[in-house]
């Protein structure tokens, strides 16, 4: 082998590590500060390591738990809402001509060109007025809000991309169009839709302005219990709710990769 | 009783005229190959029928049925898509049980008349396999077994042979053929290939920008193609202008028509042939003889000859008078001639 041939690999397995450590680094300290129970400044290490501060948040008062199941139901929720409107939204969508779907779409787009900050604001201001501040269905829905437009526009392009002619075929045989699109043009677009839900669950687990402005304080979702550890200078706690965090998102990547076999999965990029 | 019967069919897309008051007539059991150029309307004029075109007016009859107004899935008819369009999330055995599925056939019955057709299809316990995982010819026939498996009135092809190579494509020819008869199915099939045409069908409407220019069975519409651009389609490569002493003049015809390998510039002189004297271009190998250009009066023919010819000889180009299509001066065939021919 020639120099060179050697370095390629070996330049590539360097590049390779500085891309591992700066996407693993921040969750390597996390998971330090999840098992330390004291750690001061000039120590590069954790002097004194433990479960004292799990069982602390673990207490039935602490609000863990029911910020745990909170996340959870608020993300399924959310996933259910914009989905329901998605499915049918898109499909309606992408049997439009073009120029007007484009139109459509980009006007669907406008919100998120604004800071969301306004207008999350602005939303708590209507959902006071309506009594829907504090309570889950509140927080569903402005979670379900910016999870919609993506959801629509991926099942817009799923749909869009699903062969006309399986659909005719379908149809030519014998089957019904609410057959035809059940047995045959959900299927084509199952892995876009997923792709949709995995996205919008993921986007509500760690959902925090909205949540903040809207829930706060009698719905308490894991991000917001971080925040007020983070603020309480609690790192210990912040990086527990965040490991905890993990779970639901790694538990719904489970279980899509489950329900969809590998050449399913490898159809989304296509 | 026809089994099909389209009148004053005439379908436009958005601004487009597509077709224009189309007429046409199946009979139950025959083969019919509407043929033409691309982008002619054929593949519309299918749709049209199957009923994913809407008509902008006439009739269209399946029997004695009007189904003009009906949506595809009460049409009966079955249509196997240029593109097989076979489902690829269902494996080939649910693929063919799909259309019983849907008219409420149980379970063993279904397995058993796809293992049936499986085995008419020469693809026997194929059940499981995935529909991605077929060669383009075992996909055909998936997408014909999926068609049949319903005994539908009227079969439906849109180019099913154009996607495969030659020899597979010649050999289904045959086989479809054969099925088709066995069955006693009424089909109309899509095809831009005359070859294919002639060799498959019953009765063949050539088509042209959205009209019908002739209804024929296979042998009068090679002999006696409609005008000149039929003609050329169905490989009359050569025109000339007819002079006074050649065999047709005398009935009128303008311009004469014949086919490469009709022409001969390798025979004894006769009478009663198209005779031109010219001069040789090109001389091509075939296969089964040799093509010859030869430039007469500036205008270039093409003959056969079983030997080469070296190019710059003088050679006389002959054409038996029963090779030549005659055309009148509007370009359409004249069968006042075709009466003499017969009679003399
Ligand atoms: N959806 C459509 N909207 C507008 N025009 C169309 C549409 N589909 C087809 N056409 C036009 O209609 C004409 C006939 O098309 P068609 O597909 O029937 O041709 P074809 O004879 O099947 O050609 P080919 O042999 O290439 O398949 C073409 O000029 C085509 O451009
Ligand atoms: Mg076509």
């Amino acid at each position: 082998m020639t120099p060179s041939r050697l370095l390629t690999p070996l330049g590539l397995g360097l590049l390779l590590g500085l891309i591992a450590f700066i996407v693993f680094g921040p969750l390597l300290n996390l998971a330090l500060w999840a098992f330390a129970e004291q750690w001061f400044y000039p120590h590069t290490l954790p002097t004194v390591w433990g479960f004292d501060f799990w069982a602390r948040v673990f207490r039935p008062r602490a609000g863990a738990w029911s910020s745990l199941t909170n996340t959870l139901i608020v993300a399924l929720s959310a996933v259910a809402l914009s989905m329901a409107l998605a499915v049918p939204a898109g499909y309606a969508l992408a049997r439009l001509p073009l120029p007007g779907r484009h139109a459509i779409m980009l006007l669907f787009l406008l919100p998120q060109a604004f800071p969301n900050l306004p207008i999350f604001v602005n939303i708590a201001a209507i959902f006071h007025q309506l009594g829907l501040t504090g309570t889950l269905i509140g927080v569903v829905l402005v979670h379900a809000l910016p999870g919609l437009v993506y959801a629509v526009w991926i099942a817009t392009a799923a749909f869009a991309a699903a062969d006309r002619n399986l659909e005719e075929a379908a149809r030519n045989l014998g089957a019904t169009p609410l057959r035809t699109f059940v047995d045959v043009t959900l299927p084509q677009a199952l892995p876009g839709l997923l792709a949709a839900a995995i996205f919008v669950f993921l986007d509500s687990v760690d959902e925090f302005t909205g949540t903040f402005f809207v829930g706060a304080p009698e719905i308490t979702t894991l991000p917001l219990l971080m925040f007020n550890a983070s603020m309480g200078g609690n790192y210990q706690v912040a990086a527990i709710t965040s490991l905890i965090l993990l779970i639901p998102s790694i538990g719904f990547m489970l279980v899509i990769e489950r329900f969809l076999k590998a050449d399913v999965l490898s159809r989304i990029g296509r | 009783m026809n089994a099909l019967s389209l009148s004053e069919v005439t379908v436009d897309l958005g601004p487009r005229r597509i077709l224009e008051r189309i007429n046409l007539v199946v009979t139950p059991g025959s083969f019919t190959c509407l043929l033409g150029p691309s982008g002619c309307g054929k593949t519309t004029l299918l749709r049209a029928i199957a009923g994913f075109t809407p008509l902008s007016s006439g009739d269209i009859r399946l029997g004695e049925r009007s189904i003009t107004e009906l949506p595809p899935e009460k049409r009966h008819t079955a249509m196997v898509f240029q593109s097989y369009a076979l489902w690829p999330h269902m494996n080939v055995g649910d693929n063919l049980a799909y259309p019983l599925k849907l008219r409420g056939i149980p379970k063993d019955e279904r397995t058993q008349r796809v293992a049936t057709m499986l085995e008419r299809l020469a693809l026997g316990g194929f059940e499981h396999r995935s529909v991605t995982q077929l060669s383009g010819g075992q996909r055909q026939r998936i997408a014909l077994g999926r068609a049949l498996i319903i005994d539908p009135p009227l079969l439906l092809l849109d180019e099913p042979l154009s996607n495969l190579d030659a020899s597979i494509r010649r050999s289904l020819r045959g086989e479809l053929r054969q099925l088709q008869k066995s069955l006693g199915l009424t089909t109309v099939m899509v095809t831009h290939d005359q070859e294919e045409a002639l060799q498959m069908a019953d009765q063949i409407v050539l088509m042209r920008e959205g009209h019908i220019v002739q209804v024929a069975p296979p042998a009068s519409l090679y002999q006696q193609p409609a005008d000149l651009e039929a003609a050329r389609f169905l490989g009359v490569d050569n025109t000339v202008a007819c002079s006074p002493q050649d065999p047709s003049a005398l009935a009128g015809a303008k311009t004469l028509g014949f086919r490469t390998r009709e022409a001969r510039v390798d025979v004894a002189p006769s009478v009663n042939a198209l005779v031109r004297r010219g001069q040789v271009t090109e001389c091509v190998y075939t296969g089964d003889g040799y093509q010859i250009g030869v430039t007469a009066n500036d205008q270039t023919l093409f003959a056969t000859a079983r030997t080469p010819v070296e190019a710059g000889r003088f050679v006389t180009l002959q054409v038996p008078e029963s090779a030549l299509i005659p055309f009148g001066p509007d370009h359409r065939y004249m069968p006042s001639l075709n009466a003499q021919e017969h009679t003399a």
